[in-house]
Formats: C-alpha cells, structure tokens, sequence
C-alpha cells in the first residue's frame, strides 16, 4: 500500500527540466524509496509475528508440559498454575501478544526450551554457519548458473543447448534431500573422500577444529546446493539473452562482422548481468529452504537443523525466532534486488511504481 | 531475428518426420497420464503382502525379483516406492487444487472488488512470499500437530501466492476490454461478468498454473515428510522412505534411497514437461520455439 505513494510521488516529480535535477533527485528518491520499503517490511514483520503468535498459541503443543518435559507427573495442578501465572499464560493472548512484542523489541527473544539458552544467540551463532553454507552455495550455483545459460543461449538449438536445456528441467525437479543422499551415497560411502555429516569432526575439542576440517564438512551440503541452484539461473539468463541477441543492435553488430564471445563481451554481458543478479538475490527463499534440507540430510548444525529440530521437538521460542529471522533474511535479499534495479537501471525509476 | 533465411531445403524435408509441438504435447499427455494411472492404479491394486514383513529376504539388492531391493525388515521395496508415489499424488492433487481455488478467489477478488481488496490481497501476497515456503510449511505443519491434515492445509495455503498474481494481472486485461465494459454498461452485476466473461478467459492461465504447481506441491510434501514435520512414520509415503533410509547409507544400502528418490524425480519431471509445452503453446510469443 506505500507504494503507491512512491509511484504518485515520483509522478509529480519534475523530469523534463534536465539531467542535473534529475542527479539531484536521485539521492532524494532512494532515501524515499528505502524508507517505503522500511515501512512496508514493518508492517510484514508485525503482520508475521501476530499471525505465527496466533498460530503457534492454537498449537495443540501445551508450552507448560512442552517446557517441563518428562518431569510433568511430578507438577501437580497447583503447580500448574504457578507456572503459568508465572508465564503470563493465564493472560487474555492479546496481552501475552504485546508482553511477547515489547520483550522482542528490547532485543529478548526468549529461552530457548530445548537448548536452554537465549534464543538470540542460538540464532546469532548457527547464522554463521548457515552463512557460510549459503553464501558459498549462492556465488558457486549463480556463477556456474550464468555461465551455463550464456553458453546454452550462444549456442542455441545445438547439442550442447538441448543438454544444458534438458539438465536444468531435469534439476528443476529433483528433490533436495535425495540429491543430498546421492552425495552422502557417492561421495561419502562409496568413495570415503567426505565424512558423512556434522559441522565439525566429533571427538575433537572445539578448540581443536581446523579451518581444514570445517571445509570439509561444508564441501558436501555447498556443493549439493550448488549443483540443484544453478538451474533457475542458467534458463533466466538463456532466455534473457536469446532475446538481447533477437535485437536490432544485435542483429546490426553481427552485420559489422562481431561474433561469438566479442559479441557477447561487448553487447550481451551487460544485458544479462543484471537481471541474473537480481534473479540471484530474490532467490533467497529457496535458498533457506535448500539449506534446511541440505543441513537435516548432512546434520549440518545450521539454522535449518535448528528449525527442524524446533518444530519436531515443540521449541515455541526458537521457532519464532527462526520464523522472523528468516522473513528479515529473504526481505533483505529482496531490498538489495530491488535497490540494484532502481539504481542501475533508469528505466525503473521512470516508469514503474515498485 | 528472421528464421526463415537460415532454415535450408534439406532441413526442410527432415523436418517434416518431426512431430510439432501439438502432436509432441499430445503424446506426452497421453504417456505422463499412463504413467500417472499406472502408479495409482499399481498403488490401489498392490497387496499389503507384499510389504509384509519378511525376515528371510532382508537388506537384498535389486534383482529381478526385487526390482528395487528390499529394505532392513525384507519389505519389497519397489512396491514401497509405488504406494508412496500414489500417497504423494493424492496430496499432491489435493493440495494444488486447493491452492489453485484460492488463487483464483483471491486473483479475482483482488481485480474486481475495488482498490482496498487489490492493496489487501497483494499485501497478502507479499506476507506470503516473505517468508521461506518450507519454513512456512514447517510452522502451519507444526501448529496442526503435523499429520495429513497440517501437511494438506500447510501446502494449499503456501502455493497459491505466485499463481494470484498471474491470474490478477490476466483478470486486470480482461476486465479493461470493450465487451466487459459493454456489458458493464448494459447493467449486467460483476458476478454474472465474472463467471461469463472474465472466467473463462482463465481456464488456460488456471490448467498451466495447475500442472506447474503440482510438482511443486509432491515436491515440498515430501520434503516435509522427510524433515518428519508431515505424514505418520506409519504411511509409506516418500518421505519416510527416504528418511528411513538415511540410517542405512553408511551400510552401503544405496537402494534404499536411490531409486524411490528417482521415480519422485521422473514423476515430477513428467508433469512439469507438460505444464511447460502447455504454456509454450499458449504463449504466442514462445510458440514458435522448438
């Protein structure tokens, strides 16, 4: 809803009176144009945390038996109530929503039940090794994915399209896990190159553990993320430069005597680059998703395994949490898509309403 | 570019043994429906014997008799895969009818009903697309204490978002053309419009939507099931095969895992090739491609 006020404002703007005053707006426009988003994402994120408060509090799960655990024949009824006037859960669920929210906004995200600690930094410490992951996943599959689709695109309708074309479907449609059992399978049993899973070899101290040994493990669950990432991006980018090489200009270069990789050097790249990136960036969902299954297929102890772990085992806290840290996640990856479209591309700024 | 200088005489006559995308997506129509009606029909028509426990033929690899091998406790594990499969397909269906309906309600809605439906539903959307899908999945899952009403409700209420938006940019055009607008004018209500002039326009974004979504759903149905958030332990779904398998990787049992994952794999596959040749046929400017 705030941005059709981005798109009413921009209208109003003046744009024929020169390139220097349309520079000058620029810084302007951004500055608006982040906070509608900041807006728009605070609205999201309330509209998450009331909607997953509701529906975690309609859970069948009682969070009193789900915090005492086995102990729960010793608790008697009265104790019950201690507990949960303690809580606050006798409360109207409005109210425990607002307590549940300003402790949030103070940066207390509870305990979590079944690591008895601060949520905060449960999250704060598996973000890393889940970044980890992730990022290498995300630069190996988008540079490989682009790649492969220049190439299918340059050489389109030969062989080696039809077989780039044929890999990515087929890719499109493989499960995660089971391709992360093939690995485990191939790489792990059969060829004892890997170890089988865990981020860090057991036994060992935590002080103990080398750099070496963290790649280790992270080379099975990278690799299968990047090997089933690179078909979004390989047939957007096929499909964004077979159209670039349908143009005139093209059609001109090629009439000039330019082929092949100057071709594309001089007219595609830049093209295709973008979009491709963008594509890269709005693609963070699947890539939380990806990584939940790849870190329960290997145990890698990232936040996917925490969110498994939390909705097996009824860890009301750290699921939350793990709920709105995904949601800033994905929103950030999509205000970068965004902000790079509206920066680098001028097109946007003109005619689109965001 | 202008294909008709490239394309030679001789490549001309070859081309005439080809099939064209009509006939090549007929065919593939009628082989993914066998193939569909087999594994459901295999599914019904398989004995639960077969799956009985059978300690004497335990942890064998594929042979001709076991075409997939057997799993830890001697069940046939082909006929494992195929129940699975016909479970998945089930919810698969249900869940991508259901989340078609609501993309279709919402799509409409939002493109008729007035401005404050349109920024409430695409509001929607976006809450939707903001969080990952199978996080999505494992908290609706988590709330309904899993099982297989969570896991239908979980995948009917995370699929629709993209397909609503699809079907109200569709909605949009028609309603801006000249005989919705006549008919607006001849004082027929916006309900009689929707179901006479606007609905039928969408059968074809609808079917498209459908069977690209339907992957989709057997996708992450079992993804969930695998992660142990859906199906009971007790179903032979997918999912729990594959989980289960996971114990037995470091024994060498590679079948239990292999060949379930690859008929998900060629199940999946099938439907989206044809959701794919449905739309390159009805998208003119992509109908031409080979």
């Amino acid at each position: 809803m705030y941005m059709d006020m981005v798109g009413r404002q921009q209208t109003t703007l003046p744009t024929g009176n020169g390139v220097n005053n349309v520079r000058k707006n620029i810084g302007v426009k951004i500055s608006k144009f982040l906070l509608m988003k900041g807006l728009r994402m605070l609205t999201l994120l309330f509209a998450i945390c009331l909607i997953s408060f509701l529906l975690i509090k309609n859970s069948p799960i009682d969070p009193i038996q789900a915090y005492v655990g086995a102990d729960m024949i010793k608790v008697s009824p009265e104790q019950r109530e201690k507990i949960a006037e303690y809580w606050g859960l006798d409360q109207p669920v409005m109210v425990q929503f607002f307590s549940w929210l300003s402790a949030l906004l103070s940066g207390d995200l509870g305990t979590s039940m079944i690591f008895r600690r601060p949520v905060s930094e449960i999250i704060g410490e598996r973000f890393w090794n889940s970044l980890v992951l992730m990022l290498t996943a995300w630069i190996l599959s988008g540079v490989i994915g682009f790649v492969m689709g220049v190439v299918s695109a340059m050489k389109k309708d030969t062989w080696i399209d039809r077989i780039i074309k044929w890999y990515c479907y087929t890719l499109a449609s493989t499960p995660t896990f089971w391709m992360g059992l093939l690995m485990l399978i191939v790489f792990a049993v059969w060829l004892g190159w890997f170890p089988i899973g865990l981020g860090v070899p057991t036994g060992v101290l935590a002080e103990d553990v080398t750099l070496a040994d963290r790649l280790q493990h992270l080379i099975l669950p990278a690799m299968t993320l990047s090997i089933l990432g690179v078909a979004n991006v390989a047939l957007h980018t096929r499909q964004k430069l077979i159209d670039v090489l349908a143009s005139d200009y093209v059609l001109f270069a090629r009439a000039r005597g330019e082929r092949g990789f100057l071709l594309f050097w001089r007219h595609g790249l830049r093209n295709v680059a973008l979009p491709a990136i963008t594509l890269q960036f709005a693609a963070f969902s699947e890539l939380f998703g990806g990584a939940v299954l790849a870190e329960q297929v290997f145990s890698y102890p990232g936040l996917g395994q925490a969110t498994v772990e939390a909705g097996l085992r009824g860890d009301v806290p750290l699921l939350l949490g793990l709920v709105l840290f995904s949601t800033i996640f994905v929103f950030a990856g999509n205000l970068i898509a965004d902000m790079i479209y509206y920066v680098v591309d001028p097109r946007t700024r003109e005619s689109r309403t965001i | 570019m202008i294909p008709g200088l490239k394309i030679g005489t001789k490549e001309e006559k070859v081309k005439r043994f080809y099939l064209n995308r009509r006939q090549k997506t007929l065919l593939t129509i009628v082989v993914a429906t066998i193939i569909l009606l087999s594994v459901v029909v295999g599914g019904a028509m398989l004995d639960q014997e077969r799956i009985a426990t059978n300690l004497n033929e335990r942890n064998l690899p594929p042979s001709l008799k076991h075409l997939f091998g057997t799993d830890w406790l001697g069940r046939d594990m082909f006929t494992r895969t195929i129940m699975g499969l016909s479970l998945s397909m089930g919810v698969g269906l249900i869940g991508a009818i259901g989340s078609t309906s609501i993309a279709l309600v919402l799509g409409m809605v939002s493109a008729t009903m007035g401005k404050m439906a349109d920024r409430l539903i695409t509001w929607l959307i976006d809450l939707f697309l903001s969080v990952p899908h199978l996080v999505t999945l494992i908290l609706i899952a988590f709330t309904l204490g899993g099982g297989f009403k969570g896991i239908v409700i979980g995948l009917m209420l995370t699929h629709w978002p993209s397909l609503a938006r699809v079907i109200r940019a569709e909605v949009m055009q028609i309603r801006s053309a000249e005989y919705v607008q006549i008919s607006q004018q001849m004082g027929k209500s916006s309900w009689w419009i929707a179901v006479h002039h606007i609905f039928p326009h969408l059968i074809p974004q609808l079917l498209i939507g459908f069977m690209l979504m339907f992957p989709h759903v057997i996708l992450h149905e079992a993804a969930v099931t695998f992660l142990g958030l859906g199906l009971s332990p007790h179903e032979p779904a997918i999912g729990i095969i594959l989980s289960e398998s996971m114990k037995y990787l470091s024994s060498g049992m590679w079948w239990l895992a292999f060949f379930p994952g690859l008929c998900l794999l060629i199940i999946v596959r099938t439907f989206e090739t044809i959701g794919e040749n449905f739309r390159m046929l009805i998208d003119p400017t992509r109908a031409n491609e080979k």
